[in-house]
């Protein structure tokens, strides 16, 4: 193991992990954090796996997709499918990585062509691709059509929740600092002159679609095995675009913000659960007054850093 | 063979209906660059205004159509002039996510105060039919065809011939030349989303009219669809928008005739997919490319 | 001596416009060669035809790759940067909020042997090649003296200053060919004549080709061995700067025909 890998703020993220893990599972055991939160605290975490994935497509690359919903179905029926037959941690493990071959050859199969469009048509295209999936789904027999799958075993546990967040943003962090994240980077600034330094434009875009399709099949199947019930009606555009407003709010391109644009809305949406109408308006409103006032988001790139902070304390 | 006929007749009135929210979609977009994604919501207020006078202050069909008009044509321009003039020169993707937010403002806070239920559209027109040889057309579908013509044509020429249509046409071009050729940019990009959002609501008016029923999220597939229509006949183009309106209205409706109604609207996304790999112009569309 | 890169009868037409018409060229290692021409003469047209940008509508573009022919025309501009063909852009497009050391650092991307498993799992191979990068990157920075400013962002520089990240970028590819569009545009004297020395420096020190488009014909006249001038898309005159001085057609060019 390369010994960079255990430098100060690496472990300092390796801490907070833990801390958050423990005080959670404290809270959790002590019936602070009852049945009832809990609920939205799981929710919190899928959407946080969600609008990560989604802002490596968006906000990294610069990539507008609008069909994430899609590759959460393909993941949550995989598990949802697998699970039922192996009600256990291994059954769980295989329809996860069933989820993750599906969802990366669809990826493939989605990106090559679409991802030579430009800005609204790519949204447009991966709309309908996401609802094709949808409509698949809702007509194949071992999915059970539109009635969905019921009685999915609830295997997501506090634990496996936090090592999915934990494995996305790895994943999607060690990736942005790199050089296939700088060449993504390169081409949401600016594509030709991207091509003209030697990036495969069209690989890189690959790439990062096919990482973010993954992790919404992995945040798909801790959705499958959370709830018990999944129907194609829960993969619609709709949301598609509940990701979408977690990453905008937040400031496309910034992990540290979709994580706290995630818990955010989560918390509203518990605290609006009985006005769902009004939520709706709420949300659309934010949309239109963030893009007008400040179209970078709450946050716009800025991220958290223990680096910067353990920097800056040597400087005092 | 007269029931293929029958299904052409069935598929060009619903594709009347996708021209007619396809032309909004494709005038928006040939002159601020726009999806302007709360369209379909403007068609489907169109439905609700319609449905609110005739049930409840007894208009007739011509009155109630023109209601529609006249308050989505105003709804258009107050939508134009708050969310998206802001926007004019964000970058497309800002303009894409605030047009996502006006069409979720629209759809539930209709949804909050008309209720989320299906409503049963009243009797407008007679539902009597005539027998042309193999197909039957009804009165319903007759007054589609003649609508969407007329209105069709009316706007070829408002675009063609009048100054405002020469000042739409300036615009769409280069807004900076317009300006300073003496055009008043904003009034003219106002102008647009009158035409089309009063489009729109005929549309309304019509569907609720062919489907009999209503409700506040109705906007959202159709809307979509046309947009596609408006891909398919080349984005900016109107001949093409008309086109293409009809053309995903047959396409659909064979599917369903033919095929399963299971993939009505997969038939659809996938008309979009290859015509966004084979030919991303669209059949009217001009090539456009990027100046390096 | 073999030419490093050949252009023969090049076209480029658009609908009905012939934007470039029959050019044909040869370029030898390490010349230092002027581009010229009224605006609207195609110039840039060229530029984006032998770097990819555009696929030519006939013609050839022979590159000389260490002894091996290879045909330009019609590749993807990724495929012949990467045959070590670099360039600027005549209307900078930097990689605006990414920093100036990340703007190198793109254009290094073709010599970094890792991939996007290795980064994703931070395998040694990654550490090892990031630090040779960010070595390399502060070296060609301290070249054209932006070392002091690495860490800002790019559209934050000043316009002559992006001119020469621009240039810091290109070499970043380890160029054999190095095209300039419009190096000195928009710089005051000054700024020309230190750019005028950064262009001798990295041509030796990095044994360069250089093509480079300019209007400051002071400029052009200085550095240049050998000059191209092209109007209306025609290959009108070449030859060495007093040679195109004296040129009539070239003067006709540019002040129009006597009356």
């Amino acid at each position: 193991m390369p010994k960079q890998l255990l430098c100060k703020e690496n472990l300092a993220w390796l801490g907070s992990a833990i801390v958050i893990f423990v005080v959670c599972s404290l809270l959790m055991n002590a019936g602070i954090i009852n049945s009832y939160y809990q609920i939205t605290l799981y929710n919190i975490c899928i959407n946080i796996i969600l609008a990560v994935s989604l802002n490596l497509v968006i906000g990294i690359c610069g990539q507008f997709s609008l069909g994430h919903a899609g590759f959460m179905c393909i993941g949550a029926y995989c598990a949802g499918i697998v699970t039922k037959m192996m009600p256990n941690f291994g059954g769980f493990m295989i329809g996860l990585l069933i989820g993750f071959v599906i969802s990366a050859i669809v990826a493939l199969i989605v990106s090559i062509p679409t991802l030579r469009l430009k800005g609204d048509y790519l949204a447009i295209a991966t709309l309908g691709f996401a609802e094709i999936i949808r409509i698949v789904v809702q007509n194949m027999e071992i999915t059970n059509g539109a009635a969905g799958l019921s009685g999915i075993p609830r295997l997501t546990t506090w634990p496996l929740l936090l090592a999915g967040v934990v494995i996305s943003l790895i994943v999607v962090c060690n990736f942005t600092r790199s050089a296939p994240g700088r060449a993504c980077l390169s081409i949401r600034e600016d594509e030709i002159a991207s091509e003209a330094m030697g990036i495969n434009t069209t690989r890189y875009k690959v790439i990062a679609f096919v990482i973010g399709a993954i992790l919404a099949s992995m945040a798909g199947a801790l959705f499958a095995c959370n709830f018990y019930v999944i129907n194609p009606t829960q993969f619609t555009f709709n949301r598609s675009i509940d990701i979408l407003v977690m990453v905008v709010f937040g400031g496309m391109g910034s992990m540290t913000s979709s994580v706290i644009a995630a818990a955010a809305i989560g918390v509203l949406n518990m605290i609006l659960q009985n006005f769902s109408d009004i939520r709706m308006i709420i949300y659309g409103l934010a949309l239109v007054i963030i893009m007008i006032f400040k179209p970078s988001g709450l946050l716009g790139t800025r991220e958290f850093s223990f680096k910067k902070l353990l920097n800056r304390r040597k400087e005092k | 063979m007269s029931q293929f006929l029958q299904q052409m007749i069935n598929g060009l009135s619903l594709g009347s209906i996708y021209a007619l929210i396809a032309l909004g979609y494709t005038m928006v977009y040939g002159i601020i660059k726009l999806i302007n994604f709360a369209h379909g919501d403007i068609y489907m207020l169109g439905a609700y205004v319609a449905f609110i006078t005739t049930t409840y202050f007894g208009f007739s069909f011509f009155p109630a159509m023109i209601a529609s008009m006249v308050v989505c044509g105003i709804l258009g321009v107050i939508i134009e002039r708050i969310a998206y003039k802001p926007l004019r020169h964000a970058t497309r993707i800002a303009a894409l996510i605030t047009a996502i937010g006006v069409s979720y403002v629209l759809e539930y806070t209709t949804q909050y105060v008309m209720g989320s239920e299906v409503k049963t559209y009243p009797t407008l027109l007679s539902s009597a039919t005539f027998t042309l040889g193999p197909v039957t057309v009804s009165m319903q579908q007759i007054y589609i065809f003649a609508i969407t013509i007329f209105l069709m044509i009316a706007l070829q020429l408002i675009i063609k011939k009048t100054k405002m249509g020469r000042a739409m046409r300036a615009v769409s071009v280069d807004e900076d030349a317009a300006k300073l050729m003496g055009i008043n940019v904003d009034t003219t990009i106002s102008f647009t989303f009158l035409l089309g959002s009063s489009l729109a609501g005929v549309a309304g008016i019509l569907v609720g009219i062919y489907y009999n029923s209503i409700d506040p999220l109705m906007g959202m597939v159709p809307g979509l669809k046309a947009f596609i229509a408006a891909v398919f006949g080349g984005i900016g183009s109107v001949p093409g928008a008309m086109i293409g309106g009809l053309f995903i209205g047959i396409a659909e409706t064979m599917v369903v005739a033919y095929g399963s109604s299971l993939y009505r609207d997969a038939i659809v996304y996938l008309i979009l997919i290859l015509i966004l790999i084979i030919k991303p112009d669209g059949l009217l569309g001009k090539n456009q490319r990027e100046k390096v | 001596m073999e030419p490093i890169l050949q252009v023969k009868n090049l076209t480029k037409n658009f609908g009905g416009l012939c934007a470039v018409s029959n050019v044909s060229m040869k370029i030898n290692p390490g010349e230092l060669i002027g581009l010229i021409g009224p605006n609207g003469a195609g110039k840039t047209t060229l530029f984006n035809l032998l770097t990819g940008v555009y696929e030519p509508s006939s013609g050839l573009i022979e590159f000389d790759n260490d002894g091996k022919k290879v045909q330009l025309g019609g590749l993807k501009p990724y495929k012949i940067t990467a045959y070590g063909i670099a360039r600027t852009f005549q209307n900078i497009r930097l990689f605006k909020t990414m920093t100036v050391l990340e703007n190198v650092k793109v254009a290094m991307h073709k010599n970094i042997r890792y991939g996007t498993l290795a980064a994703i799992f931070r395998l040694p191979s990654y550490y090892s090649e990031e630090q040779w990068v960010e070595e390399k990157a502060c070296e060609l920075l301290k070249e054209v003296g932006l070392y002091g400013k690495r860490n800002e962002q790019a559209t934050n520089l000043p316009y002559g200053e992006q001119r020469r990240l621009e240039i810091a970028r290109a070499l970043a590819i380890q160029p054999k060919i190095l095209f300039l569009d419009e190096p000195a545009a928009g710089m005051n004297p000054q700024e020309t004549a230190q750019l005028t020395d950064l262009i001798h420096r990295i041509r030796d020190k990095y044994n360069l080709t250089i093509i480079l488009i300019e209007h400051d014909m002071s400029l052009v006249m200085k550095i240049c061995e050998r000059i191209y001038v092209l109007d209306y898309g025609k290959l009108i005159a070449d030859g060495n700067p007093e040679e195109i001085r004296n040129n009539e057609f070239v003067i006709k060019a540019y002040l129009g025909e006597e009356i």
